[in-house]
This record gives structure tokens, sequence and C-alpha cells, in this order.
């Protein structure tokens, strides 16, 4: 076992791959000498040379163009969006080419492309630099989606990204790169927990709390707090948000009756909408109450001074609980307005 | 492909002549040269104050224009106040030029708001941070001037790193179809964050403009007069129906990309060294010096105005107010949104409910 911060686990992670693989290339905006702006990529171009670590052109229709054609010609690639905001100008690429052609060849074309974008809010940054753009993915058929939320994760799930057949997305969470944390690097990743399964993170009794990548800490926090409550919560982690993977959260409602969905990105059309739709279709008869959502609101992400009063804390989502719970509580989002 | 590099003062300070400039800048006197000057010396130094805010914690970030006062200002005296700017992040020198308020200018980088001014009082758009996208923007403005027979003219500031981006080419294709009156005014720094020119063109990038059918100019960027007339020229064509313009300013960033970079990492000393001999503003004073303008009288005058700048600035950043929490929803949308209005009023009521704890505990 070994202590690595989020960002180290990643990099122990690519390295690990492009180890194995001669197939794995990196690609990405300053990624090279730099290491990336976060620094995930720090020494592999000095250790991996710059054929296989590559800078780019600033162009990320271009780095997802190429990348694609890496792909068809039986490389590997990783590719590095610097921000989530900068993900919208290879859109294009990844949700016309990247996602469709292994289905628009009958399967003689695969995309194994990793593509990492850091994102979310919290670290106080300009505009274009804290998004959450999963759910434009999930909604993309041909893409796999993770989001992971600790370094061993991080670390594990890079691997098994990078060793999928199918074009995965793979969200980081950028406000806890440096988070540490544990990480077995010996660890075989064919005894690993497979990528599109979600994990128990805190067995509980009362009420199911389910989120991803950056809520999780939050999520756990919540879980100690309503404990002195004396309210067991159990926090589930979902880690692929493509497939969702029902199984243990209709375990998890079946026996609590009770839902909280977590997550920074806006309410609308997304996620929280999908699992709460999911859930009520599998567990309608065990539900006590209906599920809530806490969320980010439906605003582009605001400037730095306001974000605490877009993203979901540990209070807003204890108030979700209480609501869940029949107990007093005060964002009474059914309620309000029109 | 060479492109000749186009100047009027060298790196000593000497005036040169040029063929293709002189003819735009027969008005400049010394006293208007001593008005460039102190415009550079004004923006570098609130430019080194707004560096020094972010440093104590005041402002969360910073792109500094270090290096680049030549390049902005030379343009950004060459407008009208009816054309149009559209600028990457970098370009507090030409948003100094139109008049944006010194408070103004660091009201999004304190993280207050997304727009520092409202751009139709100063006919410059809110800074672009995506890369490139602005291009598109002041081709299409350009298109409107057009139509309402006007002979105003938009300009775009871009790096070059932005001359990857597919929105750059676009813009230039549109400008040259339509013949927009249009100026794609690119800061070559040398750096797009770590990455050196070389990775984005194997040539001068002033050389693509031809592809495009675009006439060009590469200028030396830290030469105030030559950016000015070369900006002139472009200018002309535009308001005279001659269509878009490139010009490649040749410049370097002096600092880090933003407050946040370290460039130690990715570039040497060396070629840092190698700039800082051509300075900008160095070479201007040294040519005032040889024509006897440079008298303590201009020095104290220029020092005053930016001291004035740089203590108005600090004074305008400490005194913006924070938004309101409730901000955050207002102007997403210009009429009512009902599930939108809905977010808000929940959110209204969670906010009071810790008040309503809050002042129960008082009693
Ligand atoms: C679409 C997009 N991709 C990436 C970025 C991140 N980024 C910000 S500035 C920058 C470099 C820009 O270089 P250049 O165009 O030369 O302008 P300069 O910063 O040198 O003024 C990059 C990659 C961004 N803001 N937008
Ligand atoms: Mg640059």
């Amino acid at each position: 076992m070994s202590v690595l911060t989020f960002g180290q686990a990643i990099n122990a992670g690519l390295r690990k791959a492009m180890d194995q693989d001669p197939k794995v290339v990196l690609m990405g905006e300053d990624i090279g000498k730099l290491g990336g702006v976060f620094r995930i990529t720090d020494g592999l171009q000095k250790d991996f040379g710059a054929h296989r670590v590559i800078d780019t052109p600033l162009a990320e229709a271009g780095i997802l163009g190429t990348a694609v054609g890496l792909a068809y010609r039986g490389y590997r690639p990783v590719v590095e969006i610097q921000f989530d905001g900068f993900v919208y100008p290879a859109f294009d690429q990844i949700v016309c080419q990247v996602a469709k052609l292994h289905y628009r060849t009958r399967g003689a074309v695969s995309m194994p492309l990793t593509i990492r974008v850091p994102f979310g809010g919290g670290i106080g940054s300009p505009e274009h630099h804290s998004e959450s753009p999963e759910a434009y993915f999930t909604h993309t058929s041909g893409l796999r989606v993770i989001s992971v939320s600790n370094p061993q994760d991080a670390y594990t799930m890079i691997q098994q990204a990078i060793a999928s057949n199918d074009p995965v997305v793979f969200f980081e969470p950028k406000r806890r790169y440096h988070t540490k944390g544990e990480v077995d690097e010996e660890a075989e990743l064919s005894t690993a927990l497979p990528m599109g399964r979600a994990r128990v993170a805190v067995e509980g009794t009362d009420a199911t709390l389910v989120t991803y990548g950056p809520l999780v800490p939050t999520a756990l926090d919540a879980a100690t707090a309503a404990l002195d409550d004396g309210v067991s919560l159990e926090v589930i982690d979902l880690r692929s948000l493509s497939p969702l993977d029902y199984e243990p959260l209709v375990a998890s409602v079946r026996k609590t009756g009770r839902l909280v969905i977590a997550h920074e990105a806006a309410q609308s059309g997304g996620l929280g909408a999908e699992i709460a739709a999911g859930i009520t279709e599998r567990c309608f008869e065990y539900l006590e109450a209906p599920p809530i959502r806490v969320t980010g609101f439906d605003i582009p992400y605001p400037p730095s001074k306001l974000e605490t009063h877009h993203l979901p804390d540990l209070d807003r989502i204890l108030d979700g609980v209480d609501h869940v719970l029949g107990r007093p509580y005060a964002f009474r989002a059914q309620e309000a307005g029109a | 492909m060479d492109i000749e590099l186009l100047s009027l003062i060298t790196e000593e300070g000497r005036r040169v002549p040029n063929e293709i400039l002189d003819p735009w800048v027969t008005d400049v006197d010394t006293g208007q040269l001593a008005d460039l000057y102190q415009d550079m010396v004004v923006i570098r130094r609130i430019d080194a104050e707004a560096t020094a805010l972010q440093r104590q914690g005041e402002l969360a970030l910073w792109p500094p224009l270090l290096g680049q006062e030549a390049a902005q200002i030379g343009s950004g005296r060459a407008l009208r106040a009816d054309d149009f700017v559209f600028s990457s992040y970098r370009e507090h020198g030409v948003a100094y030029c139109r008049g944006v308020g010194l408070d103004d200018l660091v009201r999004v980088w304190r993280g207050n708001t997304f727009s520092g001014w409202n751009p139709f009082a100063v006919n410059m758009a809110v800074p672009q941070v995506i890369i490139g996208a602005q291009t598109l923007h002041a081709t299409g403005y350009a298109l409107g001037i057009q139509h309402d027979g006007a002979d105003a003219a938009a300009i775009a500031y871009f790096g070059d790193g932005a001359t990857s981006q597919g929105d750059v080419n676009e813009a230039m294709v549109f400008a040259a179809s339509f013949q927009a009156p249009v100026i794609f005014f690119c800061q070559n720094n040398h750096w797009a964050i770590s990455e050196p020119v070389g990775l984005q063109a194997h040539a001068p990038l002033a050389g693509r403009a031809a592809g495009f059918g675009i006439p060009a100019l590469r200028v030396d960027g830290n030469d105030v007069l030559a950016v000015l007339a070369a900006t002139r020229i472009a200018l002309d064509r535009a308001r005279a129906g001659g269509g878009p313009s490139y010009i490649e300013a040749v410049t370097y960033r002096m600092g880090p990309h933003t407050t946040a970079d370290d460039p130690t990492r990715y570039r040497d000393a060396n070629e840092l060294e190698d700039w800082a001999a051509k300075d900008p503003i160095d070479r201007v004073a040294a040519l005032l010096e040889s024509e006897g303008m440079l008298t303590p009288e201009l020095q104290a005058e220029v020092a005053a105005a930016a001291d004035a700048a740089a203590q108005g600035l600090r004074a305008g950043c400490l005194g913006l107010h924070d938004p309101v929490p409730m901000d955050v929803f207002t102007h997403v949308y210009a009429a009512p949104h009902s599930e939108l209005d809905r977010q808000r009023a929940s959110y209204e009521g969670y906010l009071a409910s810790f008040e309503a704890v809050g002042s129960e505990g008082n009693s």
C-alpha cells in the first residue's frame, strides 16, 4: 500500500497502463513538459517520450478527431481535456464519431479511447472551468461514463477505462485532486471490482444517499453527521454513470425505503432524474417517500464568489435526508413557486 | 516561407523608415509618441498592481500582459469609438484604451461576475475564455456593420495558440467569403501556456492568411508605432469596403500564463533575457530621450499617472461589493422560466430558514 493523492494515483495508473501496452498514447494540451495544468501526467513525457505523451496543438476537435484516427490504426489514445468547459469544441467528434463508430461498422472498428475530463466546481476558477457536463455524455449511446471519487478507484479505474474496448469518458473531480488515500498498486485488475459497478461506501438502514465523484466525500461526512443525529445513512458511490449499476441501489432502497440523490450538475434532465425514474420503476412498492434530488441549480455555473450557493453542501444534503425521512426540512423543492 | 517583420522603432530605440508603414503615422509627432509611452507605462503598472492584488488574495487569478504593452496600446489607440473589439482574456491594455474603468478591469478576476463591463458602453465585448470563439463573433459583428452600410470595423484579438482552433479558421473563411470589415489581430507571444508557437505552426502565422485570401502584415509587436500603423492600414481597408485583414504582432509573454502558472517548468531563462532586450517601453523611452523629449517633467508626469492608476485599481478592487447569493438566479433568462423560478423560491426559503434559526437563537 502506498499513500497517494488522487492526482498521483491517476498518474500511477496511467504509467502502469503505458508500461503494459505500447499502444497506449496520451494526448492533450500542456501534458508534456508541464505535466498538465493539474500535473496529472507529470514526468510521463520524460519517461515515455514525446511520441507517446503528445502535446497537441490547441484544438480540442483536432485532438479527438486525430484520436479517432489513431484508434483506427490500433492505438489506445488517452486524451486529456484541460478543463470540463473545453470539451465542447470536441463534442461533435465525441458524439458523432467516437460514440458511433462501433455501431456504424457493425463492430469492425472499436474506439478504445479514454477521455479524461477534470470536472466540477469548488476551486474558485474563472468561467468555463467548473462545469458538470456528465449528462450530455450519459445521454449519448455508445459511451461509457465513469466518475471516480477516491485515489484507489482513480488508480484502478483509469486502467480499466484504458483496457475497455469501448470509449470511456472519465470524469475526475478536480477539487479532490489533492485528497490523499491508500492505494494498492499491486492490485490485479482482474480481481478488482469491475468499472461498471457501484459500491456501497457506507452501510446504513434509514435512508439511501447516492452520489458520485466530488460529492462522495461530502456524502460520507453527511453519513457521519446523520449518525450523531440518530440517523443511519447508506451511501452509494455510483462510480459508473453509464451504465448505472442498479443492483446495490435497488437492494439499498428495498431496505431503507428512502432515497436522496446528490450531484453538482444542474437538476433538469440530469442523472438524478434518471436514477429517480429507474428506482421508482424498480422499487415503487418499497418507497416510503418520493426520491429527492439535491443538486446544483438550473443555472450556468456562477462566478466563484457565489459558487457555494450553487454547489450542494453538507447542510443541503442533510436537509434532503430530513425531507425523505418526513422530518422538518427547509428546502421546499416541491411546494415552492408554480 | 519567410515573411518580413515590419518595424519603425528598433530595439535600441532608433526610428527607421519603412515604406509600407510610414505613410500611416506621419501625424504622430513626439508629443503623441510620449502619450503612447505613457499609456504603456500606465498599463504595465496596472498589470503589476493586479498581479500584486492576486498575490495578496484579493483576486482569484490574473493573466498578466507584461511584454505585450505595445501590441495592445498600438492597436487599441488606432481604433475609433464606433469600432467594436472582441478580445481574449489578456487584453487589459486594449480595454484600458476603450475606457474601461479600473475597477471594471478586475471585477471578473475577483470572482464577482462574468462581465466587468457592459459591452455596449465601451464597444468591447466581454473577454473570451474559450480559445478562439471571439473571432467568429467579430466576423459576425462585421457582417452586421456591412449590412448597415456603416464604416466601422470589428477587431478580434487572439493568441498564437488560438490559431489552431477550428473557430479561428472558420472565422477567416467567413470573413473572406463576405469581405467582412474585420481585423484578425494575432498577438504571437510565443507561448500557449507551456506550448511553444512552433507546435501550432511550422511557418510564420501571418502566412496563413494568404491561403484564405486575406491580406496580412507581420509587425514587430513590441514596436508601438509599427503596430499603430499596421492597425490603421487594416482599419482603412475595412472602412473602404476592402474586406478583412490579418495582423501578426510578434511579441513575447514575459510573465507566467496566469498567476497560477509556473513557466520555469517549461521555458528557458535565456529566452526571457533575449526578449527583455526588446522591451516595448524601453525602446520608446530611448527614442524620446534621443529626441530630447524624455524630460524630468515628462517622467514625473508619467510616473504620477502610473501611481494614480495603481492606486485607483487597488481602491476600486477593494471597494467592489460582493455579489448577493440570489444573484445566481438572475439573468439566466430574459423572460420568466417556471422551473428556475421554482428553484429560486425554494432556495430563498432555504436561506431564510437559517436566518429564522439564527434569530430564534438570539431571542
Ligand atoms: C477551448 C479552450 N481550450 C483550452 C483552454 C485552456 N487555455 C487557456 S489559455 C490557453 C493558451 C492560449 O494560448 P494563446 O492563444 O497563445 O493565448 P495567450 O494565452 O498566449 O495570450 C489554453 C490552452 C481554453 N481556455 N479554451
Ligand atoms: Mg500565446
